[in-house]
């Protein structure tokens, strides 16, 4: 980044935005300075949206958080009508953090093998049906995943917690005291479902770009398939696998109504993700706003915002991985 | 090609053993017949755990008999294919279940009836009533959304095409990145604030606004792409013959790339119809037809799904209708999709390819 700025800062290039200053300027036909107005209003109008919804929810946060008895990152209660209202996000953040963390344990080999599968095992006819089938898949909205995973999945969770806890059970992670599977595990593989196409989509993009010469190169050394993909392909495309699966963790974190309809949720933390209980940020705004008087509205506001401020975070860091990658890869040249 | 000259001898002295065609389907095949052989002699009950014995009865066996015939780096190929064909199968399963539970469940009680009908009368734990309250608050409050991104989507990305240089079309450019994953309950809670401050109550456009917040950013970048791929000699031409810029981009940039704006129009529609967190804050439902979206509580189709689902207490009518307007919901997503696309193909610019 140092050299481009200074180079930016010397004399030479400096014709060029003056250039485009005058075509700019040269705009003075009442039309096309509507049409510029228009347009870069447009800009500035998604920038202040953007803007209004950090300084809205900050603000109204701030009205709750102001009155919060306990400490609101660290307390492990959820009680706005007390007099002195005690509440905070400990148990919500470990909840959204442990689901989201078995979803991508579960979604992202899996979506990096049905990329690769894609690109260099389908068979050739195949390929482009599944790519569309995938894409289908992305848009079918959150609710039905949500309807499904409570009324499909988690009878046919028994199963498996039964499993679990028989050979696990000693773990403490995965014992299980018989409860509907209305967990944290189930709400993990259900939002590992929802996450797949998305992270496949973009790690089969990524694949695609890899270069033909280093595959070619590889097979020309006497590599097996297995050798190609381990020695060109996956470094190629490590990357862009890492954005995506940030991508796709952005929507774990933000998933509402999927956790809603398949989790139990308690307020506490616990060890055992088979046992129903805990909640996430998401999930409790949907399923305490019902009931929710206007300050106990301005405490889930307080929680929305520490669920925006993180995922900002993943989705910029995801972002950035992206753009560093368009500027050094090989592909583009 | 000159090579297989170079080199007479035959062929098979420079290449390894292999293992024939048919080896995959007969160590499956075996494995699958010991997997059962196993299951039966030591009474397990679940098909799914022969299921499992015979996949790790064939990856084992695969893995030895290679090694035994083509060596260690061609057995790990094959335990590499099979453990992404593994991958393929299993996300296979739980989505054709989806679809199929959706499609079975939800043909019972879709009819005309319950497209034509509302829940006014009817409790959620009995039988009957139907979701046209539902499709008419879902196509407003759409509708309504529609109207105020698409313009605002658009025109930001003419602007980050044709005008923009420098920090603000810089600034504009990441902050749409970072807001298309803003997740949608927190773009309903950011209404609701505002709805808070004004002392209002749930209304249709309310749940608009939010879902316009969502679907601006969705826009603004598909459009940009289409923008781009229009080649700069159209606009060139245009500018020599001395035609304004604003007509330029009126008359030639935006019917070459018409097909793929109307193609990301209808995919963030498609997105945000299947929202259901912020209408869930802002509309918060009604059992009985309201289709004025600016005032009072409206339905909305993902809404009703989750209030089928949570106010039903265990009730198979509730359930069913659940199914039923999920099936709805996807259709209606999934013909916008077949749509976009097909217009994407129809309308697709000529690129030099």
């Amino acid at each position: 980044m140092g050299t481009p700025t200074q180079i930016t800062d010397a004399p030479p290039p400096a014709p060029q935005p003056s250039l485009d200053k005058r075509a700019a300027r040269g705009a003075t036909r009442p039309g096309d300075r509507i049409f510029l107005g228009l347009s870069r209003g447009s800009g500035i109008l998604l920038l202040v949206v953007m803007a209004a919804i950090a300084v809205f929810l900050t603000y109204r946060a701030s009205l709750a958080i102001s009155k919060d008895q306990g400490n609101f990152l660290t307390t492990f209660q959820w009680d706005t009508n007390l007099v002195p209202p005690n509440f905070g996000i400990a148990v919500l953040a470990f909840g959204t953090v442990v689901s989201s963390i078995v979803a991508m344990v579960i979604a992202v080999p899996v979506a990096v093998a049905i990329a690769l599968f894609l690109t260099h095992y389908a068979p050739r006819r195949i390929r482009g049906p599944i790519a569309y089938v995938i894409d289908l898949l992305a848009a079918v909205p959150s609710i039905v995943y949500g309807l499904w995973g409570a009324l499909v999945l988690v009878p046919n969770m028994t199963g498996l917690f039964g499993w679990l806890n028989d050979y696990f059970g000693w773990t403490g992670v995965f014992s299980w005291e018989g409860g509907a599977p209305r967990s944290m595990l189930t709400v993990g593989i259900l939002l590992a479902i929802m996450i797949l196409p998305i992270i496949t989509n973009v790690s089969r993009e990524v694949f695609r770009q890899v270069p033909q010469m280093h595959e070619e190169a590889a097979l020309a050394l006497g590599a097996t398939r297995w050798e190609v993909i381990r020695m060109a392909v996956l470094p190629f495309g490590r990357s862009g696998v890492i954005s995506a699966s940030m991508l796709g963790l952005g929507r774990a974190l933000g998933e509402t109504m999927a956790v809603a309809t398949v989790l139990s949720p308690t307020f506490d933390i616990q060890a055992s993700l088979l046992d129903p209980g805990g909640g996430t940020f998401a999930q409790n705004i949907a399923s305490k706003f019902g009931e929710a008087t206007e300050f106990g509205r301005d405490a889930l506001i307080a929680s929305g915002l520490v669920l925006f401020v993180i995922t900002l975070l993943v989705n910029g860091a995801a972002r950035a991985i992206i753009a560093r990658r368009k500027e050094y890869s090989g592909a583009n040249a | 090609m000159s090579t297989a000259t170079i080199t007479p001898k035959g062929p098979g002295t420079l290449r390894g053993a292999r293992l024939p065609k048919w080896s995959p389907y007969a160590i499956a095949a075996g494995s699958i017949a010991l997997a059962v052989g196993i299951g039966l002699a030591g009474g397990l009950h679940s098909r799914v755990q022969w299921g499992l014995i015979a996949a790790i009865l064939y990856v084992v066996g695969t893995y030895a008999i290679a090694t035994a015939v083509e060596g260690k780096r061609q057995a790990k190929d094959r335990i590499a294919t099979s453990l992404v064909w593994v991958a393929f199968l299993l996300a296979v399963i739980p989505l054709a279940s989806l679809v199929w539970s959706t499609v079975a469940r939800g043909l019972k009680v879709l009819d005309v009836y319950f497209l034509t009908h509302s829940m006014g009368v009817v409790a959620d734990t009995e039988p009957g009533g139907g979701i046209y309250h539902a499709i008419l608050g879902t196509l407003e409050q759409v509708g309504l959304a529609t109207v105020i991104a698409a313009p605002i989507g658009v025109l930001t990305a003419i602007y980050l095409v044709e005008y923009g240089r420098g920090r603000l079309s810089q600034a504009i450019t990441f902050f749409v990145d970072v807001m298309t994953g803003i997740p949608s309950i927190v773009a309903g809670l950011f209404i609701l604030s505002l709805m808070l401050m004004f002392d209002m109550q749930p209304f249709g456009f309310a749940g608009s606004l939010a879902l316009a917040i969502l679907m601006m950013p969705v826009v603004v970048r598909s459009t940009e792409e289409m923008l781009k791929l229009v080649p700069n000699e159209l606009r060139e031409a245009s500018l020599a013959l001395g035609v304004p810029k604003w007509r330029t981009i009126l008359k030639v940039v935006l019917p070459t790339s018409i097909g793929g704006i109307t193609t990301g129009i209808m995919l963030s529609i498609a997105r945000i119809t299947g929202e259901t967190a912020p209408v869930l804050l802002l509309v918060w439902g009604n059992a009985f037809i309201n289709a004025n979206p600016f005032e009072g509580a409206q339905a909305s189709l993902p809404l009703y799904i989750y209030q089928q689902y949570a106010n039903s207490a265990g009730s198979g009518a509730a359930y069913d209708r659940a199914w039923a307007a999920s099936l709805t919901l996807i259709a209606f997503v999934m013909l916008l999709n077949l749509v976009a696309r097909g217009i994407a193909r129809w309308k697709a610019p000529k690129t030099g390819r």
